[in-house]
């Protein structure tokens, strides 16, 4: 008798630590899908909860950066979530022999941690350094850009049940950066493919969609014009997709994946593709749900490293006005939660901020005023839509944009 | 008896012709849209005119014979000459390139289907479409995304125009293996041809009466090729003072497609941007069985869909939707002056779908294409001669 209660006891030890010793408890693994890289396999998933509180390195960023990381803290420190946030920022600064790179200390606390949250950052335009956003990408190596992009239910835009990720490869492709003058008036940009980068993204994209319970996925490509390389692309993928049969591969030309997203994007799940078509795709999907300042965004690095960012813009015109909408910001710390593991404080979380936006229940302060912006990554053109509480109320689409654009109606006549 | 009325007949008939022969003689046959005004097409003197057509592959075949149908119905003075180029099926050679070539330098005008490009790499980078495109230099293409009255979508009323280069840029099919695993691609952007492709959009858009052009770019990244790119615009652009000039990121631009698309009026770009935002705005108005498209060089003019898929499933189902091809036959029509017949041809098809009982599979219906083309040749209001 006693034995038992000692026995159970130990289970149900064992069971908080996120041990599962026997298949009734694998009931449980529906639940612990996660996003994870191909490293997981190699460490025991459950560690987070034996250290007990999890550190993570936030990086506020510029414009409206720290007030939306400083909100994301708060709405974490009321769930009882257990993050303990080390806060670190970075700035180009010029390393010995003259190549640019992040600060020390903010390196070493992202290795040490392995997961980190990022709020927007500026690229000044003549500063001499490539963008904050190709630093981070090069020193940590983060080959998969993963956007999940699911319809919320609260704001409503003309495309209804979006559940779909786009998986882009981040390093290399058309961004390659390599480019000529070969005579004055002719230029020439390379596009760089290798195999092994091409094997790392489609190894990534199959692992995800196992972990994740997602039925298929798509290879986008054009390798009908561009046969050699993204030939090789192709090839990767179809090598990928024999070894997990479990998963069900198909390939679209980009052309036709565009054609049919716009129309129906139900029928579409995990698009897997290089970088340029990775790009443009994500940020449709991204307006497909509502634009930027709701999409959440995670970028999957070599080591395990992973760091969850906003794609939206600083915004300088509103920072500091407790103006912004922490949405993205959000949603990605949430994405964050999962990929370590900690499934209950993400979904509590999550169904807040769904139930905050349904209701425009004001919980705090910096949610008073929302304001949508999207702009491209790299900070060169945005457009910033303000609205109250009031308008946002049973409208469809994008209401202000409508405005906005009648507005720059009346100035083109007038001239 | 018989034979007064055979003489009456006869004279009737050939009143008919003089007629037409008038009507052509004092019509100067200007070609719209072309920005380095070339010669006209000699005038024929049996009143018809020759047009190349080059059905391709997939569905292209139906959709043809769906255009001829609806000629012949409307007594529509033109006259196509075929040339079945398809490199799938091995039909394709060097010869049958330099045919299709020939009849285009005599007629100057053509109407085309998709050449789909096979996926095994057969040696040859260049697929046999693209090598036709850059021999006959058609460096523009126009594609006139249009929402059609009666069937809605997300979006409606929509009225936009995109205009892409189409011999260079991404698709310069420039690639090689440096190291063995690592390919590269180049991509081409010269000076000469931005500008070309910029004047021509300003001037389309002049001569359309439209307010704003967009240059679509990703000059943040590929500083230097889509750089020089919006540079030329900028250049044309100061030469139009009427003419407002923007410039827009190309993912921004897919997204503000999707969100609010009644900003944009006149969008001017590179070949490979070009692909994806005329398969976005053909997707946003209905799919690609309904958006028209041409392409121009300094003399020819070739008509073919604005979204370019061979649709191969489609293929002997007769289920393709023949819009996208007759409203192209149309605007051929305006292009050859023909103007009675081009509006005939259009107002039918408008009208068939607008009343909404016949409609093919991607619109909604369960009509096939014969069936829509049958009722398009019965809005035709066009009483033949007997």
């Amino acid at each position: 008798m006693a034995g038992k209660a000692w026995r159970s006891a130990i289970q149900n030890l064992l069971r908080q630590w996120g041990f599962s010793f026997n298949d009734m408890e694998k009931t449980k693994a529906q639940e612990l899908s996660q996003v994870v890289g191909v490293m997981m396999r190699e460490s025991p998933q459950p560690r987070t909860f034996i250290r007990g509180m999890q550190t993570v390195t936030l990086i506020p960023g510029d414009g409206i950066g720290p007030e939306i990381s400083s909100s994301v803290m708060k709405i974490f420190e009321a769930s009882k979530a257990p993050i303990q946030w080390e806060e670190r920022n970075v700035t180009a600064i010029q390393g010995p022999g003259g190549k640019w790179m992040i600060p020390p200390d903010a390196k070493e606390s992202m290795d040490r941690n392995k997961i980190g949250l990022k709020g927007p950052l500026k690229t000044p335009i003549a500063a001499g350094h490539p963008s904050m956003n190709l630093l981070l990408r090069k020193t940590f190596d983060l080959y998969a850009n993963v956007r999940p992009c699911v319809s919320i239910e609260g704001y409503k835009t003309p495309y209804t049940d979006v559940d779909l990720v786009t998986i882009r490869e981040n390093t290399e492709g058309e961004y390659s950066g390599i480019e000529h003058v070969i005579v004055d008036g002719v230029v020439q940009s390379i596009k760089l493919i290798t195999e092994q980068a091409s094997q790392r993204i489609a190894d990534y994209a199959f692992e995800y969609a196992r972990n994740n319970q997602r039925a298929s996925v798509t290879a986008v490509h054009k390798a009908n014009i561009m046969r050699m390389s993204d030939g090789l692309f192709l090839r990767k993928c179809r090598e990928a997709a024999e070894k997990h049969k479990d998963v069900k591969f198909t390939e679209m030309y980009l052309d036709t994946v565009c054609l049919n997203m716009v129309q129906d994007p139900t029928q579409f799940d995990v698009l897997v593709m290089p970088n340029l078509y990775g790009d443009i795709l994500s940020d449709l999907c991204a307006g497909l749900i509502g634009g930027l300042g709701v999409t959440p965004s995670g970028n999957i690095g070599a080591n395990g490293v992973a760091i969850f960012e906003s794609v939206h813009g600083t915004a300088p015109d509103i920072a500091g006005k407790d103006m912004a909408n922490p949405t993205a910001l959000l949603l990605s710390a949430v994405m964050m939660l999962r990929h370590m593991g900690l499934h209950g404080h993400a979904k509590k979380i999550e169904t807040a901020c769904f139930d905050t936006i349904r209701d425009k229940k004001v919980t705090s302060t910096s949610k008073r005023q929302t304001f949508i912006s999207f702009e491209s990554s790299d900070n060169c053109a945005f457009c910033t839509l303000r609205f109250s509480q009031k308008t946002w109320v049973g409208t469809q689409s994008v209401p202000n944009s409508r405005m906005q654009y009648a507005k720059e109606c009346k100035t083109w006549s007038k001239n | 008896m018989a034979a007064v009325f055979r003489r009456s007949l006869g004279a009737v008939v050939k009143d008919l012709y003089s007629l037409q022969w008038q009507q052509l003689a004092s019509r100067p046959l200007s070609l719209s849209a072309n920005v380095c005004g070339p010669e006209a097409a000699p005038a024929r003197a049996d009143a018809t005119f020759k047009v190349t057509m080059v059905p391709g592959d997939g569905v292209g075949p139906e959709l043809m014979t769906a255009v001829k149908e609806v000629f012949k119905a409307g007594d529509v003075p033109v006259e196509f000459e075929e040339f079945h180029l398809s490199e799938v099926q091995n039909m394709a050679t060097e010869e049958k390139l330099d045919e299709v070539l020939n009849s285009m330098k005599t007629n100057r005008v053509a109407m085309k289907g998709k050449i789909h490009t096979p996926m095994e790499f057969k040696g040859e980078l260049a697929s046999f479409e693209m090598r036709l495109r850059r021999k006959l230099d058609l460096f523009a293409n126009v594609v006139h995304v249009n929402s059609l009255p009666g069937y809605s979508t997300r979006h409606n009323n929509l009225d936009l125009v995109i205009i892409r280069e189409q011999t260079e840029g991404e698709y310069s099919s420039l690639e090689h293996e440096s190291v063995t695993g690592v390919i590269e691609c180049l991509k081409i952007i010269t000076r000469v041809k931005s500008r070309r492709i910029a004047k021509f959009a300003f001037d389309y858009a002049t001569k359309k009466g439209r307010n704003k052009v967009t240059a679509v770019h990703k000059a943040n990244i590929m500083k230097l090729g889509d750089g020089l790119f919006l540079q030329s615009c900028a250049e044309i652009a100061q030469l139009y003072p009427k003419i407002k000039y923007e410039t827009i990121i190309i993912d921004n631009c897919c997204m503000q497609l999707v969100q609010n698309p009644y900003q944009f009026d006149v969008l001017v770009m590179p070949n490979l941007y070009g692909n994806i935002i005329d398969n976005l705005a053909a997707g946003l108005v209905g799919g690609a069985g309904v958006v028209p498209g041409e392409s121009y060089s300094a003399e020819y003019a070739v008509f073919e869909t604005g979204a370019r898929h061979p649709f191969a499933q489609a293929v002997g189902r007769n289920i393709a939707n023949p819009t996208a091809m007759l409203l192209s036959a149309a605007n051929m029509l305006r292009h050859l002056s023909l103007e009675y017949h081009s509006q005939m041809v259009s107002d039918a098809v408008k009208r068939v779908i607008k009343q909404g009982k016949v409609r093919t599979r991607d619109l909604g219906g369960y009509s096939t294409t014969g069936d829509f083309v049958r009722a398009v040749v019965e809005n035709l209001r066009h009483r033949s001669v007997y």
